[in-house]
C-alpha cells in the first residue's frame, strides 16, 4: 500500500474497528440496549429517526456556525488588541483567563433567563466557550514577531497599523487556522449543551427527550451525527488552512528536506 | 581608491555620535555604551569591530533612532536624531523575510511602505518590479524571483535580504553581522557582494561585525569597541584600494591590519 493510499485509508480502518470491538463487547458482555446499546442498534435507531435526527442536526449545525462566526469576529479582534498591545495584553489577558475558566454550562441558565428558550443561548454559549483559542492564538501570532523584523519595518517609517497589517496578521494566519480547528468543536460542545438545558430543538434537545424515554439507542445515534460534524468541520478547516497558510507547513516540510 | 582618513571637520560628518551614552532599564539598568564618539563621512564605508557584548548592536539602534541616547548627541544628516529614521536600510544575522511573500515580494517590501514610493506604489508597480528583478540579479538571484525565501539557501536569503535593504535607495545602511550565520565559502563570496553594491551605488554603510577579516575587506575605516559599556578606542582607515578581492586579504599589508585590530581587541577584552 503506498503511503498516500494507506493515509486514507487508515481512519476508516480505525473507525471500523472500533464499530466491531464496541458490538463485540456488546454482545459478549450482553448489556441491555438501556446501559449501552450495539452499533447495529444505534444504525437501526439512525435508519428509523433519520427525518428528525437531521432536522435537530441542521439546527444545532446552523446554530453552531453561527456562534462559532461570532467567536471569529470577536476572538480575532481580541487577539489583535492583546498580541498588538502590551497594555492591552496585562489589561484583559487575565480577565480573559478567568472567564475562559468558568464552566460555560453554569452560564447557561442565565443565558436563557436573559434570551429566553431557543436558539439565541445556543448560539451565545457556542460564542463564549469557543473564542478564548482564537483569541490566545491570534495574539500569539501577533506577539512574537522578530524584533529584528519590527526594527526593519519602523526604520521604513512604517506605523503600527502598518506593521500590523504587513507582517502580524499574515504571520498570525498559521496560529488562527489552527484554532479554528479546535474552535468550530468547541462551539458544537457549546450549542449541545446550551440544547440540553433549555431548548426546543437542535440535538442536546433530541437527546434529552430521547434520554427521558430510555431510547439510549437513539441517544447514542444523535452523537455519532454529532461527532460526523465535529469531523466534517474540522476537515473543511484543515483543508482551508493548507490553502490558506502553504508557506508555514511548507517550510517546516523543506527544512525537513534539505535536514536543516 | 583609498580609503577614507579619519574625519576631522565637522562639516564631512553623515553619522556622528558625540559622548553618547545608553543606559536600558533606567537609572539602576545596565550601561551598554558610555562615551561612545564615531564620526562617519557621507558615502564612507565603516566598520565597527568589538568583543562580543559591548554594544554594537546598541550603537546600531541609536544611528537609526530605534533607542534614544540616554546622554550626548546622535547626528545624521545634520540633524539630530529623535526618532526612527527613514533613509536607512538595514539587515541582520537573521534574514527576518516574510515566508508567506515570494523572493521578488519580499524586495518590494519597503517600496509599500516609505514615503515617496509608497502613495504611487500601486501605479508604478511595473516600474519597481523591473528595479527589484534587477537588484536581485546584481546579487546573483536572476531566476530566484518568484521562489519564497524558504526555498533558497541561507546565503540567497542573505542576498535577497539586503536587496530589501537596498531597493528604496537608503542614504544609510545597516548591517547588524548580517554574514555571521553563514558558511566561511559564502560568507566571502557576499563580501564580494556586498562590496560591489556599495562601489556603485556609494551609500553611507556602517557594518557591525566581529569578523576582523570581513571588516578590513569591506570598510575604509574600522572603529574597535572597548567590552561593555562600549565606546571607540580606536579608529583605523584601511588604505588599500578598491576593488578588493580574496587575494588582497592574503597580502602583508592587509594581514598587517587585521593583526593589530586583533591585538587592539585582545586588549580591550583583558582589559575587563
Amino acid at each position: 500500500m503506498s503511503p498516500r493510499l494507506q493515509a486514507a485509508v487508515m481512519p476508516w480502518l480505525v473507525v471500523a474497528g472500533l464499530f466491531i470491538a464496541w458490538e463485540v463487547l456488546v454482545l459478549a458482555a450482553r448489556l441491555p440496549p438501556f446501559v449501552l446499546p450495539a452499533p447495529s442498534a444505534v444504525f437501526a435507531s439512525l435508519a428509523e429517526f433519520s427525518g428528525p435526527i437531521a432536522h435537530h442536526a441542521l439546527h444545532t449545525l446552523a446554530t453552531t456556525l453561527a456562534g462559532f462566526a461570532l467567536s471569529v469576529v470577536g476572538g480575532v479582534a481580541l487577539g489583535v488588541a492583546v498580541g498588538s498591545s502590551a497594555v492591552a495584553y496585562r489589561a484583559l489577558l487575565p480577565v480573559l483567563i478567568g472567564f475562559n475558566s468558568v464552566p460555560k454550562v453554569a452560564i447557561v441558565p442565565v443565558l436563557i433567563i436573559w434570551f429566553g428558550i431557543g436558539a439565541v443561548p445556543a448560539v451565545l454559549t457556542a460564542f463564549l466557550i469557543s473564542f478564548f483559542p482564537i483569541t490566545v492564538n491570534v495574539a500569539t501570532g501577533i506577539a512574537t514577531l522578530e524584533p529584528e523584523l519590527r526594527d526593519v519595518l519602523r526604520s521604513l517609517g512604517a506605523s503600527r497599523v502598518e506593521i500590523l497589517r504587513k507582517v502580524g496578521l499574515p504571520r498570525a494566519a498559521p496560529y488562527f487556522f489552527a484554532s479554528l480547528k479546535v474552535a468550530i468543536t468547541l462551539a458544537f460542545v457549546g450549542s449541545i449543551i446550551s440544547e440540553t438545558v433549555g431548548s426546543n430543538e437542535g440535538v442536546g434537545y433530541l437527546m434529552i427527550q430521547a434520554s427521558s424515554r430510555f431510547q439510549i439507542p437513539l441517544v447514542f445515534a444523535a452523537l455519532l451525527v454529532v461527532a460526523a460534524m465535529g469531523i466534517a468541520m474540522y476537515s473543511l478547516f484543515a483543508i482551508l488552512e493548507r490553502r490558506m497558510t502553504f508557506w508555514a507547513t511548507r517550510s517546516v516540510e523543506a527544512a525537513y528536506a534539505t535536514g536543516s | 581608491m583609498h580609503g577614507f582618513p579619519p574625519v576631522a571637520d565637522a562639516a564631512a560628518r553623515f553619522v556622528s555620535l558625540e559622548r553618547v551614552a545608553l543606559r536600558y532599564g533606567g537609572a539602576g539598568g545596565t550601561l551598554a555604551v558610555s562615551g561612545l564618539d564615531l564620526a562617519i563621512r557621507r558615502g564612507e564605508f565603516a566598520a565597527v569591530v568589538g568583543p562580543s557584548g559591548c554594544g554594537k548592536s546598541t550603537l546600531m539602534k541609536l544611528v537609526t533612532g530605534l533607542a534614544p541616547a540616554s546622554e550626548g548627541a546622535v547626528i545624521v544628516g545634520g540633524r539630530e536624531v529623535s526618532g526612527p529614521l527613514k533613509i536607512v536600510g538595514m539587515a541582520f544575522q537573521n534574514p527576518t523575510l516574510l515566508p508567506w511573500r515570494t523572493t521578488l515580494e519580499n524586495v518590494l517590501l519597503p517600496l509599500e511602505i516609505v514615503s515617496p514610493y509608497k502613495a504611487t506604489f500601486r501605479r508604478d508597480r511595473e516600474r519597481h518590479v523591473a528595479r527589484a528583478r534587477a537588484l536581485l540579479a546584481t546579487v546573483g538571484l536572476a531566476g530566484f524571483e518568484d521562489k519564497y525565501p524558504w526555498q533558497l539557501s541561507g546565503g540567497m536569503q542573505q542576498r535577497a535580504s539586503l536587496c530589501r535593504a537596498l531597493i528604496h535607495e537608503p542614504e544609510l545602511l545597516m548591517l547588524d553581522e548580517p554574514f555571521a550565520a553563514l558558511d566561511a565559502f559564502t560568507r566571502e563570496e557576499l563580501w564580494a557582494v556586498l562590496q560591489d553594491l556599495w562601489l556603485e551605488r556609494r551609500f553611507t554603510c556602517i557594518l557591525v561585525t566581529h569578523d576582523l577579516r570581513e571588516a578590513v575587506y569591506l570598510a575604509d575605516t574600522v572603529h574597535v569597541m572597548s567590552a561593555r559599556p562600549g565606546r571607540i578606542i580606536e579608529t583605523r582607515a584601511v588604505p588599500l584600494p578598491r576593488p578588493r578581492d580574496l587575494e588582497a586579504s592574503f597580502t602583508p599589508a592587509f594581514v598587517d591590519i587585521v593583526h593589530a585590530l586583533r591585538e587592539r581587541i585582545a586588549a580591550a577584552r583583558t582589559a575587563t
